[in-house]
């Protein structure tokens, strides 16, 4: 593993779960375990979360085995599950209330609430609220302890856009007040935002992991950004590009051209285009996401 | 640095949340308080107890004291349980300072709880207007053989939520409270089963609470037999419910 961050957190937060995969998260990163439906993030989580013991290998949270700790580490560790882990009758506030009830100094229920918008919906019960309402309840339920350390099982599961910048705002935040936020989802867009360092997880197995400059940077160093045009035109051109170029029709009428593009290559694209009488009906080009990383590494013809 | 609440506190505040929610939930105030009442009320009024006595509150008091305990501890915390564990309550909790033990804690001061109001409602009510009157010697053993009767059911009650699905829980759970209150001892003593079965009914942990109950109120002795069933069932259950309860 390389760059981990400042040495002196490495025996303060550190979460190693051997099996396949090997992990570690930081106070005052985000944490992203990033992979498809299936990939064992969440049992990942929950061994370090000290919900189940893991088979074989180590889990340290803040230094402690977690798997039956004592309520002292659990007070300082905020957990928001996946399906939310919240009681069906309850309200809102309620709720809240009694988890704050849980710890010496939590932070103010009503805070939260305002902050994430929760006193719209405080006086109906769980039940009844929509899934971006409930997944909200469950962050304040995870923060309202004022944790050192925040697991966050697919945090934007559910969230209507304007939630959602709300909840990332908050986790940016956090994160800035020092807090190690470890985070799931299968999402790539959630992680390139928010993430500092990004563990792919695919079939129980951690198959890369850096920083999301890093996993997405060009893999020769000295070279620039390394970018991909997508285009729709019609199927079976063959086009004529320069060395070490060329337009791959991945479906047919879809092309994508990827590397270190530059003008000269754009310019020799549109040439083609003009040769072969051809007028894309979109273009569309990016750098390298997340996204081509994972299905370089998990293999195109899996996904 | 977040520290815990203290273990009391904490034991106290899950005691409160789980006894508020059993007693705002319709279906669990029925079972608990409502259809006990009927019971009562409809051994006092009704010949059904005459082949077995001459006084009839003295035999039903306790006979509904004993299912009061099947409902809360057995019906009851096994529906409530069920669901938070399918909902994911259980595991949400067991992260926060309150944990395993604090969830499980709760759940028997709000079982303790809930029977102090059973008790209330239904002993008053036979005090008040039907008339009962209990072995003032009994009832210290009573009261020791209710917390005992709690703690078998609560162990069976939990057994259940943490190994079947919910809905197959509350099936169960209702069920079983059903089948007692006809035919469990609890209401009725055994004395009615025919003689090859009733060796075995006295194993019942429901024939169990319920004669131990009769024994102490109307006779004001301490039926030791009964207890050291109610004993092993709490015993057997409990160990049962630490191997096979699944959180999730």
């Amino acid at each position: 593993m390389k760059d981990l961050g400042p040495v002196e957190a490495l025996d303060n937060k550190m979460v190693r779960v051997i099996d396949g995969v090997h992990l570690r998260a930081y106070p005052g990163q985000v944490t992203a375990l990033l992979g498809p439906n299936g990939a064992g993030k969440t049992t990942t989580l929950a061994c370090a979360q000290g919900l189940m013991p893991p088979n074989g290998g180590t889990v340290r949270l803040l230094g402690e085995n977690p798997y039956q700790a004592g309520a002292a580490l659990r007070s300082r560790v905020g957990v928001m599950l996946q399906e939310g882990g919240l009681p069906q009758a309850i309200r809102p506030l309620a709720l809240l209330q009694h988890v704050a009830g849980m710890y010496q100094n939590p932070r103010s229920v009503d805070e939260l609430a305002e902050r994430l918008g929760i006193q719209g919906f405080a006086n109906t019960p769980i039940r009844r609220l929509s899934g971006g309402e409930k997944q909200r309840v469950a962050l304040a339920a995870a923060l309202v302890g004022d944790p050192e350390v925040l697991f966050l099982d697919e945090p934007s599961a559910g969230l209507d856009p304007q939630s959602r910048a709300v909840v990332f705002d908050l986790i940016q935040e956090l994160r800035a007040e020092g807090l190690g936020i470890i985070l799931t989802t299968h999402l790539m867009d959630d992680a390139q935002r928010l993430a500092d360092y990004v563990f792919i997880i695919d079939a129980g197995r951690t198959v890369v992991h850096g920083t999301v400059a890093e996993l997405t940077a060009a893999t020769d160093e000295s070279a620039g950004v390394e970018r991909m045009l997508t285009f729709d035109a019609p199927p079976g051109l063959s086009l004529d590009l320069p060395k070490p170029f060329t337009a791959v029709e991945n479906v047919p009428g879809r092309y994508t051209v990827a590397g270190q593009l530059t003008p000269g290559v754009l310019a020799a694209l549109a040439a083609e285009w003009a040769a072969h009488n051809v007028m894309p009906a979109s273009i569309h080009m990016a750098p390298r996401s997340l996204e081509d990383v994972f299905l370089d590494i998990s293999g195109k013809d899996l996904r | 640095m977040s520290a815990p609440a203290t273990l009391i506190r904490r034991i106290a505040l899950q005691g409160r949340y789980e006894t508020m929610g059993m007693l705002r939930n319709g279906e669990q105030l029925l079972i608990a308080i409502v259809l006990p009442l009927l019971a009562l009320i409809g051994l006092t009024v009704t010949p059904l107890l005459d082949t077995y006595t001459d006084d009839r509150i003295a035999m039903a008091a306790p006979g509904v004291l004993a299912l009061c305990t099947v409902s809360t501890a057995l019906t009851g915390q096994g529906i409530a349980t069920g669901f938070d564990r399918r909902y994911g309550v259980l595991r949400f909790l067991s992260t926060t300072p309150l944990g395993q033990s604090g969830l499980i804690l709760g759940k028997i001061i709000a079982v303790l709880a809930i029977m102090v109001i059973q008790v209330v409602v239904v002993g008053g009510t036979a005090l008040l207007f039907l008339g009962w009157q209990p072995a003032l010697g009994g009832l210290l053993p009573a009261a020791a053989q209710l917390v005992l009767g709690a703690a078998a059911f609560t162990s069976l009650g939990l057994l259940i939520a943490g190994t079947v699905r919910p809905e197959a829980t509350l099936a169960i759970t209702n069920l079983l409270w059903v089948l007692l209150a006809a035919a469990g001892g609890i209401l009725f003593p055994v004395a009615s089963w025919p003689d090859v079965f009733e060796p075995a009914a006295h194993l019942l942990p429901s024939t169990a609470l319920g004669d131990a109950l009769r024994s102490a109120l109307i006779d004001a002795q301490f039926n030791l037999t009964a207890s050291i069933v109610l004993l092993v069932w709490t015993v057997v259950a409990s160990l049962a419910a630490i191997r096979w309860f699944k959180w999730s």
